[in-house]
């Protein structure tokens, strides 16, 4: 009997010492979630009339099935909201099964949302789909440029110069759209793209340039030469900045599902490819001769060079086919979102992206999930400022940014990247 | 080696020769012309249409169009005082803000948050200027300050995550810049800083006791703020070289285990290096403010000095005396740019494609090498100056 007790013991200790970490995060996060609990109770139930109603539309003035909304009490809503909040956070504070901290975080969030969401619109409706749909379209770019930098980071070249890819290959589509069509527009943007990223790959691997300097000046490069090329060729030519419009693949019978079919299935091909591609590249990843190589080579490069694998050239390939995966952002970005190209047009996105691939732990469908999130909070951004709530949208604007300095600081988990990723391999 | 040749050494901290180390820079200079006159020349959309049909005449237009840019870019940089003037004025951001980042790299760390910095202390600064009221020998040196203040506190916040938790500093300075350009957004528009009557994010005008005063006499752009920014340059020069403490930044920069081993707190060096790159993008955004008509704190007051103070610091080699030659430099195609835009119709967006260029050739010394047929130095280590993301 003591020794099966002294046995547990044996097996328990070190299960302690590993997790101490875990411990303290999962009471913080505790303490976060009954904080979050007391505004959602404090200013957002009892901050609506006790008889306010919130209306969230589920359907689109284009949608095939008309109507579709749920209508609900504000208070007893965010109350419900609160309690729930506040169950896991206690929860939280017991720091019992700590793999679901995240989770319990997670929800814990989303239920705010709601009931913030609820409690702006509070006697009056709001477009739930509307804002979903726009959520989906916003995070596309946002994932592009994540599976780019997590395509050259798996490989062990850091890519801070996404937003230049991005910003170039909108460019390059808009012309070359406007000139001969839309599939050239394409084309050269993933060129550029590819072209860019072997700019990259060739400072960075061949000149041992480092990396995180040879992307801020792919930045400042992009973004001088289409703004000179923009004001001296696209101001005199303007019908090379006349891109034709993209239209809808509607897919049939899936596009009139309610709330889903707006959200997923009546897209420009982009999309689809999108989803497709974060599919792909997990399985490339994960389950192909290329992954591993790719894998590899950014964990352990000399490792990888004696097992005989070609640790340069397989870089290259690395940065070079991401650079295929941030021309297609970008012509997204041109051809399918704006229509056009403005100067700097990117604003910033491929830096959001950046940080979508760390805090989406430089895995695909963490890519993809973090750009549904900064997606998000963009859409919710815009939708605020319509329902004129009072909180200024610039907050909003902010989250992306400040749940990346969290993310990094490792308040929600320790993100690991590759060992080696931004260190130069020197053949020996 | 003769005494004075030590003295130019030390003072400029470049290797054995002042002209071996000024070949390079200066092959990368006109390499970057070269790109940039085929830029302009086949860029000209009329004259790509003649090549076709009569390409002497088109090969001619193409020429003299871009001896004609060169000619104003030269004339606005150094042609007149009143261009002098321009570039001084010009450099004096770009010279603060490069005198940051520069303190960073000596320490290991790649401050891309410059933009963020300066936008923070101008806000800090606009405080100052508009509500404080005293004589402007004593309202100056306050609000440039509170712009040192305000940069100080936010490039210390992301030494200080990288300190207690490790956080990249490349990437939080750039979620920093975001954060300050949306607070900055959004404070510009509360009541007290607001200008009264706009509905934009502008602030009020400071008072006329906080402008910086002109240097040249009042025809001209340039203000006191360069001296300022010559006196940070000895200052830094003097921190880094001169100093207990700037020693103890080189030695946690080139090699943090052993700085750490040596008994020197390396959480503490980066926490105060990144503050103190900070309060220099924030004296660099306080120049904005106190010396440039209309005097008022807006949210794209930084411009893109910020990020320009990144390719200064790299051009000038992270020292205080290489930084201020290439923010000098850089200055003069800001100003020459303005004239080439205005002369010879060449958006000057041409400046930042030469300055990327020109930081690509520095950063890369082996494709200049390439081109120019120039032998290698033994000093010719390739930049590696920052870290993974994880370490």
């Amino acid at each position: 009997m003591t020794d099966i007790v002294k046995n547990q013991e044996l097996v328990e200790i070190p299960e302690v010492v590993q997790t101490s970490g875990d411990v303290r995060r999962s009471r913080i996060i505790g303490f976060v979630l009954l904080a979050i609990a007391a505004v959602v109770l404090g200013v957002f139930s009892f901050g609506v009339p006790s008889d306010a109603t919130s209306t969230f539309n589920l359907s689109l003035p284009t949608d095939t099935i008309q109507g579709v909304s749920v209508s609900f009490n504000s208070r007893l809503f965010s109350g419900v909201a609160a309690v729930l909040i506040f169950a896991l956070g206690v929860d939280r504070l017991r720091a019992k099964n700590l793999r679901w901290t995240n989770a319990a975080l997670g929800v814990g969030l989303l239920l705010f949302v709601l009931a913030f969401l609820a409690w702006a619109s509070a006697d009056s409706s709001f477009s739930m789909v509307g804002m979903l749909r726009s959520t989906v379209i916003s995070s596309i770019v946002i994932t592009l440029g994540a599976l780019t930098g997590l395509v050259g980071e798996r490989s062990g070249v850091i890519n801070i110069g996404i937003e230049g890819q991005l910003l170039s290959a909108a460019f390059v589509a808009v012309v070359l759209s406007s000139a001969f069509g839309t599939w050239a527009g394409v084309g050269g943007a993933l060129v550029i793209g590819a072209l860019l990223g072997a700019l990259l790959a060739w400072l960075a691997i061949r000149f041992r340039v480092d990396q995180i300097i040879a992307g801020v000046v792919i930045n400042i490069l992009a973004l001088g030469l289409t703004s000179f090329l923009a004001s001296r060729v696209l101001s005199e030519a303007q019908d090379l900045n006349a891109p034709a419009r993209i239209t809808s693949w509607r897919i049939p019978v899936l596009a009139d599902i309610p709330v889903i079919g707006p959200m997923f299935f009546d897209h420009t091909f982009f999309v689809y490819a999108t989803f497709l591609l974060v599919f792909a590249l997990h399985f490339g990843l994960f389950r192909t001769r290329w992954g591993l190589r790719v894998r590899s080579v950014g964990e352990h490069p000399k490792a990888a060079d004696t097992l005989g694998i070609d640790v340069i050239k397989t870089r290259y390939r690395a940065v070079i086919s991401a650079g295929l995966i941030a021309g297609f952002g970008g012509a997204f970005l041109a051809l399918a979102q704006i229509s056009r190209f403005e100067e700097n047009m990117t604003g910033g996105i491929g830096f959001i992206g950046l940080a979508a691939m760390i805090f989406g732990r430089w895995m695909p469908f963490g890519a993809l999930a973090a750009g549904l999130v900064f997606g998000f909070s963009g859409a919710l951004a815009q939708k605020v400022a319509i329902l004129g709530t009072g909180i200024p949208s610039e907050f909003m604007l902010m989250l992306p940014y400040v749940a990346t300095v969290i993310v990094v600081a490792g308040l929600v988990g320790g993100a690991r990247p590759p060992a080696a990723d931004g260190q130069p391999y020197i053949k020996q | 080696m003769s005494e004075q040749q030590n003295w130019v050494n030390r003072a400029t901290g470049v290797g054995t020769s002042v002209a071996r180390s000024l070949l390079l820079p200066t092959l990368a200079l006109i390499t970057a012309l070269v790109i940039g006159a085929v830029i302009i020349a086949f860029s000209d959309v009329d004259n790509l249409q003649l090549l076709g049909t009569d390409t002497g005449q088109a090969l001619s237009n193409m020429w003299s169009e871009v001896v004609d840019s060169y000619a104003a870019l030269f004339r606005g940089s150094i042609g007149s005082v009143n261009s002098i003037s321009e570039t001084l004025f010009a450099a004096t951001p770009l010279l603060l803000a490069g005198l940051g980042v520069a303190l960073g790299f000596q320490a290991g760390l790649f401050n891309i948050g410059a933009q963020g910095q300066m936008l923070m202390g101008s806000i800090l600064a606009a405080y100052v200027g508009i509500y404080l009221t005293a004589p402007a020998f004593l309202h100056i040196p306050l609000t440039l300050a509170a712009g040192i203040i305000g940069g100080l506190i936010w490039g210390g916040l992301t030494g200080l995550l990288k300190a207690r938790t490790g956080a990249h500093e490349v990437i939080t300075t750039i979620m920093f810049n975001f954060i300050a350009l949306f607070f900055v957004q959004w404070i510009l528009t509360t009541e007290g800083l607001q200008d009264p009557g706009r509905n934009n994010p502008v602030s009020a005008a400071i008072q006329e006791t906080a402008q910086l005063p002109k240097l040249f006499g009042e025809e001209y752009r340039v203000t006191i703020g360069f001296l300022i920014a010559l006196l940070a340059v000895a200052g830094v020069h003097w921190l880094l070289y001169r100093s207990s403490p700037g020693f103890e930044f080189r030695a946690v920069g080139s090699n943090p285990h052993a700085g750490s081993y040596a008994g020197m707190k390396v959480a503490l060096v980066i926490t105060a290096v990144m503050a103190i790159a900070g309060g220099l993008a924030g004296a660099a955004g306080a120049n904005q403010l106190m010396g440039l008509d209309p005097y008022k704190a807006t949210p794209s007051l930084a411009g893109a000095v910020g990020f320009d103070a990144i390719t200064v610091a790299l051009l000038g080699r992270s020292n205080p005396v290489g930084v201020m030659w290439a923010a000098l430099l850089f200055g003069a195609l800001t100003a020459g740019g303005r004239e080439m835009q205005g002369a010879a119709q060449v958006p000057i967006d041409l400046v930042v494609v030469l300055q990327a260029l020109i930081v690509i050739f520095v950063a890369a010394p082996g494709m200049i090498r390439a081109i120019w047929r120039v032998k290698a130095d033994d000093d010719s280590a390739a930049t590696q100056v920052t870290t993974s993301w994880g370490a």
